[in-house]
């Protein structure tokens, strides 16, 4: 006889289910518990880790990751995947750099840059939806496409002494001892608009209606074409800014720049709970997965004595922490 | 008619018009010549470089069957390649050849190991496969840097060397190695349901659940093979230069190889795979490397033009390019 009264144990994961947090919040609430247990591991272990700065200067010094990750989070939502925003990045620099080099005034450069990368995104789109390339693969080109593009304007850097550029680059916002970069402004606005589109507006709803079911958003009458295309202009748009961003903390354009940065940036979206199949995940994960990227970093150079490349491999078990963690925590909601 | 709507034309179609206009700026691009009893030329060149991306490409074939995808097989030819030269390095003569077996040895066997733990995620813990792979992707390199600790190791060892500088009957050994690993995991997969149990759990997870097939076996062993692959990739590449460089060695190689699977007619959603096709698709991808050398397109314009190949082979081999372009053109077709 099985007694149907005896309830099994519960395990880790119910336990962290038990906890009164709403289901769809779980995977950002682990990220921020997990953020702020690493934050008070270098608070512990490290004098002057506590100095707010320090997490400003994460900011800064990630400003242009924070930009573009927030277009790689529409695109995932949808279900997709863009492997082309480094390349962008680095290309961006690159006409940025040489546009001033030649005499070109800021407020022509800076659309001029803008444009392009929305341009790449656009025809991405258009290969993914009209043709039926696989993302991977159609951003895969654009990845290619980019960078060979940022070698055909030079294989060497080409420094920016832009006036309007430098002053950008050097400004500091201070507030009561503490300051951030313009970037860091930009990157908050880019942030908080992205945000609002996809938690208010009809397009953001379209989004995670694409992501979560493409067949059903077609019944439903949404605009499955138009939305898959927006997302990857988006990104594009994004990662032109992510671009202009970088080319301010450089002050060069250079076609290395920004190599494998693709990688970062969806390491931060997954990090910050957006499942890769699409239809599930919130923007402010994301701003919670460039901060654990940088924290990392930060950790590794107070540390000190680790070797760089024990960054990667530090990244690569958070990845799995966290994933790992994700898993549990969503295992039977789907 | 019908050999247009061949799977493999397209790609086969791209291959020969590469080769062709090869022959076109460098007349001599098809002669094979005997010397020393070894045999040159361009197209050797292609075979023997290709030969690493041919095999990366091949494990990759097998694991995207499984709808999955492997990202990390560029760290696993790193890992590999770091492995083996640290072990060489450590011995007392680096042209023993019971050394350099033992040093390939446990390169392979720590590869299977990763692809293993990589299968584990996959099917054990459930994690999507992009994600599984990309943990080593990230990892990888570190753990390639903390095997050689930092450095780039070089090795002066005769019998490494011949990985991938080596001749057997006058054919040199990279290209044996691969087509060898190609004949044997083809005839592995075809000759046996092992082939079939791939694409059904590839077409669909859950029916071949329900038809009794154990997918969880199924699956570490692709990523497995996978990972063996790029571990013998991994060996060719590290003993081209006779050092391991783990921030450099197979850099994105990932890419190329799925490059080449999805050329090859694979789609990336898993079920049917085409092994032919990868082969074709990796020849292709290098022919095109090749083919930026000799026709003198300057290294910096390289990726530009792989890009447009790409695209244009993407967009030939689409069913909705295609049924767009017969629609206004209904002569392409029966030409």
């Amino acid at each position: 006889m099985i007694d149907l009264k005896t309830r099994p144990p519960l395990n880790v994961a119910d336990r962290v289910r038990a906890i009164p947090v709403r289901q769809k919040y779980l995977p950002v609430t682990a990220t921020a518990v997990l953020l702020a247990l690493m934050y008070g591991l270098g608070v512990i272990n490290y004098p002057g880790f506590s100095d707010t700065q320090i997490v400003l200067n994460v900011f800064v010094d990630n400003a242009f990751l924070l930009v573009v990750a927030v277009g790689m989070t529409f695109v995932i939502l949808t279900g997709g995947i863009d492997l082309s925003v480094g390349s962008v990045v680095a290309l961006t620099t690159m006409i940025v750099a040489l546009l001033l080099e030649n005499g070109w005034p800021a407020a022509v450069v800076l659309p001029v840059a803008l444009l392009m990368g929305a341009t790449i995104g656009f025809l991405m789109g258009l290969m993914i939806h009209y043709f039926d390339v696989q993302p991977f693969i159609a951003t895969l080109a654009g990845m290619f496409l980019a960078r060979g593009l940022c070698y055909v304007i030079s294989t060497d850097s080409i420094s920016i002494d832009n006036p309007f550029w430098v002053s950008v680059a050097n400004a500091q916002l201070w507030f009561g001892g503490f300051f951030i970069t313009i970037s860091v402004l930009i990157a908050l606005v880019v942030v908080l608009v992205a945000a609002y589109v996809l938690a208010y507006t009809t397009f953001g709803r379209d989004v995670y209606a694409v992501g979560g079911n493409p067949q059903s958003a077609m019944l439903m009458g949404l605009r499955v074409g138009r939305t898959r295309i927006a997302v990857y202009t988006i990104s594009g748009l994004c990662s032109a800014l992510g671009g202009v961003v970088l080319s301010f903390y450089m002050l060069s354009g250079y076609g290395l720049h920004a190599s494998g940065m693709e990688l970062d940036a969806i390491a931060a979206v997954v990090i910050g709970g957006t499942l890769l199949t699409g239809g599930s995940g919130y923007l402010f994960g994301t701003v919670l997965g460039v901060l654990v990227l940088g924290l990392i970093q930060t950790i590794i150079t107070f540390q000190g004595d680790l070797s760089s490349w024990w960054t990667k491999i530090f990244i690569g078990m958070f990845l799995f922490v966290f994933i790992v963690l994700q898993r549990a925590v969503t295992r039977r909601r789907r | 008619m019908n050999v247009v709507r061949h799977r493999l034309f397209w790609p086969v179609a791209m291959l020969v018009a590469l080769l062709l206009s090869n022959l076109f700026f460098t007349p001599d691009f098809f002669s094979i010549e005997v010397r020393d009893g070894h045999l040159f030329g361009s197209l050797i060149d292609i075979l023997r470089q290709g030969a690493p991306l041919m095999l990366v490409a091949l494990g990759m074939t097998l694991v995207i069957a499984t709808s999955g995808i492997d990202l990390s097989v560029g760290a696993v030819v790193a890992i590999s390649g770091a492995m083996a030269c640290q072990q060489i390095a450590g011995l007392d003569d680096q042209g023993a050849v019971g050394g350099v077996l033992v040093a390939v040895a446990l390169a392979l066997a720590l590869s299977a190991g990763l692809g293993a733990w990589n299968g584990f995620l996959v099917s054990v813990v459930g994690i999507q496969p992009i994600i599984a792979t990309l943990i080593l992707m990230v990892a990888g390199r570190g753990v390639a840097q903390v095997i050689t600790d930092g450095q780039i190791v070089n090795v002066n060892s005769p019998p490494y060397k011949t990985i991938a500088a080596g001749f057997l009957f006058g054919i040199p050994v990279p290209v044996i190695i691969a087509a060898g690993v190609v004949a044997l995991v083809a005839v592995v997969i075809r000759r046996s349901a092992f082939g079939m149990l791939l694409e059904s759990v590839g077409g669909n997870a859950g029916a071949s659940r329900l038809a009794g097939i154990r997918s969880r076996r199924l699956i570490i062993i692709a990523y497995v093979v996978c990972a063996v692959c790029a571990g013998v990739a991994g060996l060719m590449v590290s003993s081209t230069v006779s050092s391991a460089d783990g921030n450099n060695n197979g850099l994105l190689i990932e890419l190329d190889a799925i490059l080449a699977v999805v050329i090859g007619g694979t789609s990336l959603l898993g079920g049917r795979f085409s092994i032919a096709g990868t082969v074709i698709g990796a020849l292709l991808i290098k022919t095109l490397d090749t083919t930026v050398y000799t026709i003198g397109i300057p290294p910096e314009v390289a990726l530009l033009f792989k890009a447009v190949v790409v695209v244009i082979l993407c967009l030939v081999q689409s069913p909705a390019f295609r049924a767009k372009f017969a629609r206004r053109q209904p002569a392409e077709v029966t030409a």
